[in-house]
């Protein structure tokens, strides 16, 4: 794995990632249709390689308020995911799942263990996808959130991918039942799991 | 009529009084903000990592707390500033999610401020103040005119170091 970092395993990786983007965005908008009992619609996702500097951007600027859950992923590949919302999207869940209308502004108990659930049904949608296509074990551990800004919470898989390279792999895809939202999936492998998945699929 | 500099993740700029510079949404990285009080030139750097030799690509030396903080006061001397009368505070390094099994880059926000601290000792460089650990993202600004280092979070007071 000498040769091994993130701009050379990019062009195959940016396959795999978008393929993925594919089928895990699709599950995740059934899983979120049938947890929230509604009709919900996706377009296309986007796979995007980014500079740590366009990061904040692309979510509406570094001091953005937004939700972050976060999971450890173990089995045969190891690293990390990341599933990242505006918070206001993430209220719009929260109250659609709990099928009331929130008050107040912060995030109650109740509501902090909804948009969990939400997280954890996201992201175990694209990493059933990914496991599917690699024939691979993937375990997701708790989930962990956080509310915050959209810098802060990023500089967690922005320094993961910093052992790697200079920049930074997502997904992002865009949900509409009624309202318009943008989720933020980041999936970060340790270096051992890239070239697992490569393999998985026959690129190595 | 002074500027604000704006810092990005893993860069440093430096900077000169009326002028402040500003790194936004600091979450584990850390922000080290050096100034010489008598020449009032001043800068800030955004590291994300602690360790450049720990990481074979290490070519930008802006991304970590050993390369980043010696080519900040490297080119904050070229300007004109002195290394004996430089003085340093640092914000941020927070762990920004809980987990339980901490492993090393779940506590890197941590390593990042120690990694700091180390290098800032080895210049000799005292460290006036900092605001660092905890769970929450920071953004900063520091004002190379007094030295003050301003520090603002959700759903906190801001406050001054």
């Amino acid at each position: 794995m000498d040769d091994l970092n993130l701009e050379n395993v990019t062009e195959q990786y940016f396959d795999v990632l978008k393929e993925l983007g594919n089928i895990g965005a699709g599950n995740a908008t059934t899983a979120l249709a049938q947890m929230l009992q509604c009709k919900v619609d996706m377009k296309v996702p986007q796979v995007k390689l980014l500079e740590f500097q366009e990061l904040g951007e692309l979510m509406g600027g570094e001091e953005k308020i937004m939700a972050g859950i976060y999971l450890c992923v173990e089995g045969d590949i190891t690293g990390s995911i990341m599933f990242l919302l505006a918070k206001d999207a993430a209220r719009h869940l929260v109250s659609k799942l709990m099928g009331m209308e929130l008050q107040g502004e912060e995030f109650g108990e109740m509501e902090t263990s909804a948009l969990k659930e939400i997280g954890n049904i996201i992201t175990g949608a694209y990493l059933n996808s990914l496991s599917t296509i690699t024939n691979l074990k993937i375990y997701p551990s708790i989930p962990a959130l956080t509310i915050d800004m959209a810098g802060a919470i990023l500089s967690v898989p922005a320094i993961e991918f910093g052992t790697l390279g200079d920049k930074i792999l997502l997904i992002q895809t865009q949900f509409t039942d009624d309202y318009e939202l943008d989720g933020f999936f980041i999936l970060v492998p340790d270096l051992e799991s890239y070239a697992k998945i490569l393999t998985a699929l026959g690129l190595r | 009529m002074s500027e604000l500099i704006k810092v990005g993740m893993a860069d440093l700029k430096l900077c000169k009084s009326p002028d402040s510079v500003t790194t936004l949404g600091l979450g584990s990285c850390v922000g080290v903000a050096i100034r010489d009080p008598q020449t009032k030139i001043g800068g800030l750097a955004h590291v994300m990592l602690p360790d450049s030799t720990a990481i074979r690509n290490n070519v930008n030396i802006y991304k970590f707390a050993d390369t980043g903080i010696a080519e900040l006061v490297r080119l904050m001397e070229e300007a004109g500033a002195k290394r004996s009368r430089m003085v340093a505070k640092i914000a941020g390094g927070a762990q920004m999610f809980a987990f339980q099994n901490k492993n090393d880059l779940v506590r890197v926000g941590q390593r990042n401020v120690e990694a700091s601290i180390a290098k800032l000792k080895e210049l000799k460089i005292p460290i006036l103040a900092q605001d660092t650990g905890d769970s929450y993202g920071r953004t900063v600004i520091f004002y190379p005119e007094n030295g003050d280092y301003v520090i603002r979070s959700v759903g906190r007071e801001e406050k001054v170091i």
